[in-house]
Parts: structure tokens; C-alpha cells; sequence
């Protein structure tokens, strides 16, 4: 009886699985850690080098609005992975407007950029409902014990979303791997550079590992 | 002059949520650093940032947040099961978190040991909030 029951159910619960389309996989972090660069270059890898979600900026919040790519299908040793991968605002607690000034931004624009970014920081938190998995992009430069990163890891552990960290910016001097690494000892953390590409390989197969 | 506000877990505790964040940010609004006994939840912590976006003004630029947990490492399983259960009868207490507004706080840096809180000169301060 329990093995008729558990062969129905092994045939039933992939079918329930192939039913949900594609994943959501989020990037989420800080303003300017890279999550841009990251998803374009996700974007270049696997839909073809013309393809970019966004544009990169050294200005705070260049991302205002939620970016979404679908059907993005990774494959690695025979495996594959389809996703929608969902490019989200730099999470802040405070967003200044006479912070763009200092970027040779005029008043206007950098008011109109600083309320378009508040209302990106509000999606930005909305979506984390919606997400199945998310990388968590930090800037390995920066010091990690910040509460913006503590609140992001702690939504995502209180909704059972899985996370991996992508340490990013590993190919600056500044760069402390390990900091990252002591700060959140409980997720798997894979050092990159998006922007040179360096060790993205790795956090392919760290994303498989993630979802499967 | 910094005025401090202190707010005890007891006046925190019987709030639903959006009036525990509409606490926290009167006090951080009329430029008082909140300290407040426990700790948000995570979903409350996101709704004040939330909250906090949507309430940013000209005068207003948000917040600098920071939560301290006493949390003694090395505690064995038993020790770790009792805390556990400790907090989820009667909330998180010995944590200590702290809100100032951005415009005053300019920023809080947390390593794992210590907590440093610079703020804006009072006169920068002053002449952010005439603007």
C-alpha cells in the first residue's frame, strides 16, 4: 500500500512542479553592488552578446524600475535551468537627492531621480513575494554587516526562499571575500566579478546547486 | 542638541505592525534618534523601509537603521532551544535597535563587536531642513 502510494506520488509531484512555468530568480542588494552588470552579463552568456537587461551606472539607483528577462535557460553537464530572471532597485533606507548632485546631475533630475527611486525601493520590497530563489549581489568592497543586507537575508530566510551571495567587485584591491564569508556564514557565497566576468562559471553551478 | 527616545519593549509589544512602524518614524520625523528595546521582524523591518520610501521628502530623506543583538555566541543546543522558545513567548527583548533620521544620522557602522554612530554636523543639519 505505501509503495503504491509513494509511486503515485513521485509521478504526481514532478507533473505539479513542471506545471509552475519558469523560476523567478531575484537579484537583490544595495544600491550600486552590481546587479545590473551581473544580470546583463547573465543576459550576454546565455541569450546572445547583444542582449543586456539594463544599464550599469557608478550613479546610485541608475535601476528605478523592476527588469524582467524570461526564458533565460542555463545549461552545465547535461543539466539545464530555465528562469525568468528579475533585475530589482538597489534597497535603501534613505535616498538623497543632493547625493546625485555630487554626479554632476542638475536639481531637477537628481529630485525626479531621487523619487523615482523611492517608488523602486517599494517594488523592490513587493517582489520578494513573488521570487523562488534570489542571488543577493553585495559589493565585497563595502562593509557587509549593514542593516539593509541583514533586512533582505532576513525576508528572504522568513519566506523560505533560497539565497546565494555573489560577492561581487572581486577584482578590486579593496575587496574582502571574507568579511562576506563571516557576515553570513549560513548561505553558500560565491566571489565574482560581474563586470570582468571572472568566476561567473561558478556561480552558474552554485545556482544549480541552489535550485535542484 | 541630540535627543535620544527611548522606547521600551512594553510600549512596542501590544502595536499591530503598522502602528509600531508608525511609532518609530513619528519620533525619527521630528529628528529624535529612536532607540527601542527587541527588534522588529524581518517583514517588519521591510515594511518600515517601506514606509520609510514612501514618506521621503525634501525634508525627510529617510532613515539610518541599525539592530544590536546580545546574542552570546557559543551557546550549546540546549541553551540555543531555550532562547529560542524565549523569544517566541515573549518576543525579542535583548536586542536594541536604533533609527535616526538620515538627515542627522549620517551614518551607523555596525561590525560584529561594536557600534559606531556618526552623525551630520548640527548646523548641516539645521540648514538640510530650511532647505
Amino acid at each position: 500500500m505505501i509503495k503504491k502510494l509513494k509511486k503515485i506520488l513521485s509521478k504526481v509531484l514532478p507533473n505539479l512542479f513542471k506545471k509552475k512555468k519558469h523560476l523567478k530568480i531575484g537579484l537583490y542588494g544595495p544600491p550600486n553592488a552590481g546587479k545590473t552588470t551581473l544580470a546583463n552579463k547573465i543576459c550576454k552568456d546565455w541569450l546572445g552578446e547583444d542582449m543586456e537587461m539594463g544599464t550599469a551606472s557608478a550613479i546610485p539607483h541608475e535601476t528605478r524600475e523592476v527588469q524582467v528577462q524570461e526564458n533565460i535557460n542555463i545549461k552545465k553537464k547535461g543539466k539545464q535551468l530555465t528562469f525568468n530572471l528579475v533585475d530589482t532597485p538597489g534597497i535603501a533606507t534613505k535616498i538623497d537627492y543632493e547625493d546625485f548632485l555630487k554626479h554632476k546631475m542638475n536639481k531637477k533630475n537628481a529630485r525626479e531621480r531621487a523619487k523615482e527611486a523611492t517608488k523602486g525601493v517599494i517594488d523592490a520590497i513587493k517582489w520578494l513575494d513573488n521570487m523562488d530563489c534570489v542571488v543577493v549581489v553585495l559589493d565585497s568592497t563595502i562593509n557587509p554587516y549593514s542593516q539593509v543586507n541583514i533586512t533582505i537575508i532576513g525576508n528572504l530566510a522568513a519566506r523560505d526562499v533560497p539565497v546565494l551571495i555573489a560577492a561581487n567587485k572581486t577584482d578590486l584591491k579593496k575587496s574582502n571575500l571574507k568579511k562576506i564569508e563571516s557576515a553570513f556564514p549560513q548561505y553558500p557565497i560565491v566571489g565574482i566579478s560581474a563586470h570582468k566576468g571572472k568566476n561567473v562559471e561558478e556561480l552558474y553551478e552554485a545556482l544549480f546547486d541552489l535550485v535542484n | 542638541m541630540l535627543t535620544l527616545q527611548y522606547i521600551p519593549f512594553s510600549e512596542i509589544e501590544p502595536l499591530s505592525p503598522g502602528r509600531r512602524i508608525a511609532k518609530l518614524l513619528t519620533g525619527v520625523k521630528k529628528n529624535k534618534i529612536v532607540l527601542m528595546q527587541g527588534r522588529l521582524r524581518p517583514e517588519e523591518e521591510a515594511a518600515l523601509i517601506q514606509k520609510t520610501m514612501e514618506e521621503v521628502s525634501k525634508e525627510f530623506r529617510g532613515i539610518e537603521l541599525c539592530t544590536i543583538n546580545q546574542e552570546k555566541k557559543n551557546k550549546d543546543n540546549f541553551q540555543q532551544l531555550k532562547q529560542l522558545f524565549t523569544k517566541w513567548l515573549v518576543g525579542d527583548r535583548d536586542s536594541l535597535t536604533i533609527i535616526g533620521p538620515a538627515n542627522v544620522v549620517k551614518e551607523i557602522k555596525r561590525n560584529p563587536d561594536k557600534i559606531e554612530l556618526l552623525t551630520h554636523t548640527l548646523k548641516k543639519a539645521k540648514k538640510r531642513k530650511r532647505k
